[in-house]
């Protein structure tokens, strides 16, 4: 188990090293330095001014060196100016050179300055992953327990009216990307001169205009139920409906196995054979998928946060790329790899324990 | 009748004209028409037929577990006296484990594969007795002991897949016995297990049904496992019960067409294919929704009478001076039942010719890696061991052993899927031990064919019959023109006795036997000289058995093939072939003549193997050996003699000679290799293990 452990995280550094290069490369191609130089120094810079800009703050050399650099692995450039002044990867403003560490990288903690949000990448990343954990764990919560009742609940009797009526829910939820269905529930919820808002405000039933309010801002600082209601929905109902039908279809395939008839006749009450037989084996399958949904949330935030201006990664995240931000970028993406590979991890050690059949070796 | 109390000389299941349907959209489906059987006390029933005969549709009947398409349309189950048609669920639950139990076919199937054994087991008495869970495991731990597995407590608590087949269905009895049923129902129990394996647990049901005096409903294929099992018996035709009665009368005194029919096409001791050929039972089972009017055997009875046995529902009948003898046939009493089988046509002996085939010490091993990073140990399997004989021309030698005895790997080497890892086969002059097939000429490959175990997954099924065959003429570079190969093809198909408008039929519109002839068709497109055939009739049912193998043999005669039998079915084993080889853990153990390996001496593994195969004649008398314990993993046999293990003959051998050393090969009279340590007077105190008492 422990070697197998050690092994699997051996392949996902080799994996992260490689994954988060290619964003490098991609990130620091030409135009898009020139661009970085244009948008950091002036805009009105000739080709030549770019150059030495360029030069100047290090976007020279080979790619592969300032990946190195960039990781902290090799150290920092340093470059002297004709007036003697020593300026450097490493070396902040007014600091002595010599003072100053030889390698600074992600590995030293050290991710680089954001020049959209004017603070250090590492700030930004702890800000905005904090707001998104909130999320991510409101919609776990919701999502998981529900999208595991109604997946379990319709396989088990294949093809009865509860099977229809909520596989019919399950594959309409999850036929609705997030940005219909934001929209549809924003128009449904949150508008005052749309959905049941107005009949609601009419009615004296509620204080406001809406019922819900549209955005989700408020909930940096203090989360409540009527400002989360609507992001965690958005995201949780398109996973609601994917997971189920993954449970469902596990369930139903579990269902017809000999050992469900052998637990059946030896008088086992249904309740039972569901809870006690089938329930297990099951979910050895949606277990898989449940891990992979973490990623994959990774991208739903993406559009809900951006829909409900809730400042969190997915939102720095359009904000970075919109804005050719490129330390905060490559700080992004080694996050996203990295919750990619752990889940994964996490997803591979899980199935060992629900099925036995499986030994690590 | 009351409920509670049950006077236990009246019958435990009554069953009455039970009618069974499945419904589907198109229409409904009569599975099981006017069946009756009464199972008393103590009794072991056995349910005898062919596949979709409707046997283990009545075994769900009883538990009434028929599915959501079956439904009971008419006639009673009685249980005790208490109808098992009208119960609720919430009644039937209580029967269901505790007096009525199951055995099911596949043990790894049945059993769950994410729950602890002991947690299966004592799952039961904590249902039906609201047992603590201690003590309902500690009954658990009893009764495995009382299935005769070692080491109850480690078993307890391992999981399914960590069992082997012959354990699991022990398993899988320990789970019936856990509260003590009234009736036990066994479902081919046997079917997916060894031979060896087979023997061990149709002792322990038996010993079992006595000790707890539980009554049995059997459900076989297979007429000797009855014979050794049931007192009573009954057989089943589509749907219907042809005949019951007590096991030895009628296997002796039968009184319906069908049962003489199955008797006569199952190769017992005499049978012999060249003096006293089987006798096929002539067309196939009808289907459910095509069944004839009358006698659903009409067709395919040699007593048939046009206008007597196709006007009406033909009843079941007290057959006279029987014992609880019915038979469904009109005829009955006109039949003489002790005339002769029409005398089959005798054909000589062929002619064995000279050598085509010569292996010399072929080896296969395997390397196992333990991991995609290289890491760890190296493991060779050694799937065949030294292996070196001959075959002749127009001989069938048939390669005999349990699964994993490498009866396979060797027919991969020789067809070129694998290569040897040393040794040599010469294939008439060409050594082919390290071609594999893709390098193999036109030629090679079209003289060494195959006809494979599964006739139902061989074919392409999106391709019509005629098209198959063409194709492999093509590939056997065979003719000129298409118009010749479609020739040749035709041809193909009165060989194999198919009708020629067989040849636009796509594989699925085909039975089971139909398209093993069309496989064995593709097999001789190229006039093959040497065909391997595995297993070829093992997923056939009995009555189709025969007929493919009179036609294999036919074809054999014909064009002077020499045939490779791989088989474990030891009955067709000796009607068929005229040398035998018996192969354990990648050695050939023994290796000689049909009649020098069925009779003493013997290797003592082949000895245990034909003390194992049931037979279904009630003249045989067999010496009972079971062999202890399962046959030892390929990749860490044990050392010294590979059967050791299991050898009830080790103590002969003086100095454990059988630990430390493998045995050479030793040759007899007449050619006759063992490959033994005991000594020549041991060998020659061996007696036969099947008998046939005088008449």
């Amino acid at each position: 188990m422990l070697s197998f452990v050690l092994r699997r995280i051996g392949v996902m550094i080799l994996t992260a090293f490689a994954l988060t290069f290619v964003v490098f490369y991609m990130t620091n191609l030409p135009p898009n330095l020139e661009k970085l130089a244009k948008s950091e120094a002036s805009v009105r810079m000739d080709d030549d001014a770019v150059a030495s800009w360029l030069a100047e703050n290090g976007h020279t050399g080979p790619v592969l060196m300032r990946y190195g650099e960039w990781l902290g692995l090799l150290p920092g450039w340093t470059l002297t100016a004709e007036d003697g002044k020593v300026t450097g990867r490493c070396i902040e403003d007014g600091m002595d050179p010599a003072a100053a560490p030889t390698r600074c990288g992600i590995l030293q903690g050290n991710w680089g300055y954001s020049t959209v949000f004017k603070a250090t990448v590492s700030d930004v990343l702890a800000r905005s992953l904090g707001a998104t954990g909130w999320l991510m764990l409101w919609v776990m919560i919701v999502m998981v327990p529900s999208s595991l009742l109604l997946g379990v609940l319709s396989g088990m009797r294949e093809g009865s009216r509860t099977d229809r009526v909520l596989s019919t829910f399950a594959i309409t939820t999850t036929a609705t990307p997030e940005y219909v269905s934001g929209v549809i529930l924003i128009a449904l919820l949150a508008s005052a001169t749309a959905g049941i808002s107005p009949i609601l405000a009419e009615a004296g039933w509620i204080e406001g205009k809406t019922l819900f309010p549209g955005t989700a801002t408020s909930a940096m600082d203090d989360i409540t139920f009527w400002n989360f209601f609507l992001p965690v929905m958005t995201i949780a109902l398109y996973g609601i409906g994917y997971i189920a039908r993954m449970t469902r279809a596990s369930m139903t395939e579990v269902m017809t196995q000999q050992y469900i008839r052998t637990a059946r006749l030896k008088g086992v009450a249904f309740r039972d054979v569901v809870m006690k037989h089938a329930l297990r084996n099951a979910l050895i399958a949606p277990f898989t998928v449940i891990m992979l949904q973490f990623p994959w949330l990774l991208n739903g935030v993406v559009i809900v946060e951006t829909l409900f201006n809730y400042k969190g990664f997915g939102w720095t995240l359009v904000q970075a790329a919109g804005n050719n931000d490129i330390d905060t970028l490559l700080a992004c993406s080694v996050v996203a790899v990295f919750v990619v590979l752990v889940t994964q991890l996490i997803s591979d050690i899980g199935y060992v324990f629900l099925n036995p059949r499986i030994r690590l070796a | 009748m009351s409920d509670t109390t049950w006077d236990p000389s009246k019958p435990i299941l009554e069953i009455e004209n039970l009618s069974i349907s499945f419904f589907t959209r198109l229409r409904e489906i009569p599975a099981v028409m006017d069946f009756s059987c009464t199972v008393m006390a103590g009794e072991a029933m056995g349910l005898v037929g062919e596949s979709g005969c409707g046997k283990s549709t009545v075994a769900l009947a009883v538990m009434r577990d028929l599915g959501k398409n079956g439904r009971i349309v008419g006639g009673s189950i009685k249980f005790k006296g208490r109808d098992l048609t009208h119960m609720t669920e919430e009644e039937l639950r209580h029967i269901r484990g505790s007096e009525i139990a199951m055995i099911y076919q596949e043990p790894m199937a049945s059993l769950n594969p994410a729950m602890k054994i002991g947690a299966q087991l004592a799952e039961v008495p904590m249902i039906h007795q609201g047992m603590a869970r201690d003590d309902a495991w500690k009954l658990a731990r009893q009764i495995v002991a009382d299935v005769r597995l070692p080491d109850p407590d480690r078993i307890l608590n391992s999981y399914p897949h960590q069992l082997s087949g012959g354990q699991q269905q022990r398993i899988v009895i320990a789970m019936a016995l856990m509260s003590k049923p009234a009736l036990l129902i066994l479902d081919e129990p046997t079917t997916a297990l060894d031979v060896t394996v087979e023997a061990g647990i149709v002792d322990l049901v038996k010993a079992l049904g006595e000790k707890y005096g539980t009554s049995m409903l059997f459900i076989s294929h297979n007429l000797g496992l009855v014979l050794d099992v049931c007192d009573r018996l009954c057989v089943m035709y589509s749907g219907e019960a042809v005949e019951t009665g007590n096991v030895e009368e009628v296997f002796d005194k039968m009184r319906h067409p069908y049962t003489q029919a199955l008797f006569r096409s199952i190769p017992l001791p005499g049978a012999d294919k060249n003096s006293r050929p089987l006798v096929a039972i002539p067309g196939n089972f009808p289907l459910p929704h095509e069944r004839p009017k009358g006698c659903n055997f009409g067709p395919r009875c040699n007593y048939f009478v046009e206008g007597r046995c196709n006007a009406l529902d033909i009843p079941m009948a007290d057959v006279p001076d029987g014992h609880r003898h019915e038979s469904r046939c009109l005829r009955f009493a006109e039949i003489d039942w002790s005339a002769p089988p029409a005398a089959g046509k005798t054909v000589e002996k062929t002619a064995i010719g000279k050598v085509v085939l010569k292996l010399e010490d072929l080896k296969k091993y395997y390397s196992v890696g333990s991991s995609a990073f290289g890491g760890g140990m190296k493991k060779v399997v050694k799937a065949n061991e030294t292996l070196s004989f001959e075959a002749r021309e127009g001989e069938t030698l048939a390669i005999v052993g349990e699964s994993g005895c490498g009866k396979s790997t060797f027919a991969k080497v020789l067809m070129g899927l694998e290569t040897a890892t040393s040794g040599q086969i010469m294939l008439f002059d060409e050594n082919v031990q390290s071609t594999p097939i893709q390098m193999r000429g036109t030629g090679t490959i079209s003289k060494l064919q195959m006809v494979f175990q599964n006739p139902f997954d061989t074919l392409n099924p999106s391709s019509t019959v005629g098209r198959q065959i063409i194709r492999a003429l093509e590939i056997f570079d065979y003719g000129t023109s298409d118009a010749e190969r479609e020739a040749r093809m035709l041809e193909l198909l009165d060989l194999v006795k198919l009708p020629r408008a067989f040849a636009d039929r796509m594989p699925r519109q085909l039975s089971g036997g139909q398209k093993q002839r069309v496989g064995i068709a593709r097999a001789f497109a190229g006039g093959a000289k040497v065909v391997v055939a595995d297993e070829p009739v093992s997923a056939l049912d009995v009555s189709v058995q025969a007929a493919v193998t009179d036609l294999l043999m036919d074809i054999q005669r014909k064009n002077k093939t020499t045939l490779l039998f791989i088989s474990h079915d030891l009955s067709i084993v000796r009607y068929l072939s005229d040398r035998v080889m018996v192969m354990y853990l990648g050695h050939v153990v023994e290796m000689g003549t049909t009649d020098q390996v069925f009779a003493p001496p013997y290797h003592p593994y082949t000895e245990a193997l034909l003390s194992a195969v049931p037979i279904a004649d009630t003249r045989v008398q067999k010496q009972r050996i079971v062999l202890e314990g399962d046959i030892p993993s390929a990749v860490n046999p044990p050392p010294g003699c590979p059967f050791q293990t299991r050898c009830r003959w080790k103590a002969q051998v003086p100095g454990g000679l059988c630990d430390r050393e493998v045995p050479p090969v030793r040759t007899l009279d007449g050619g006759h290799q063992i490959k033994c340590h005991l000594s020549d007077e041991v060998l020659a105190k061996m007696e036969p293990v099947i008998k046939i008492a005088a008449e």
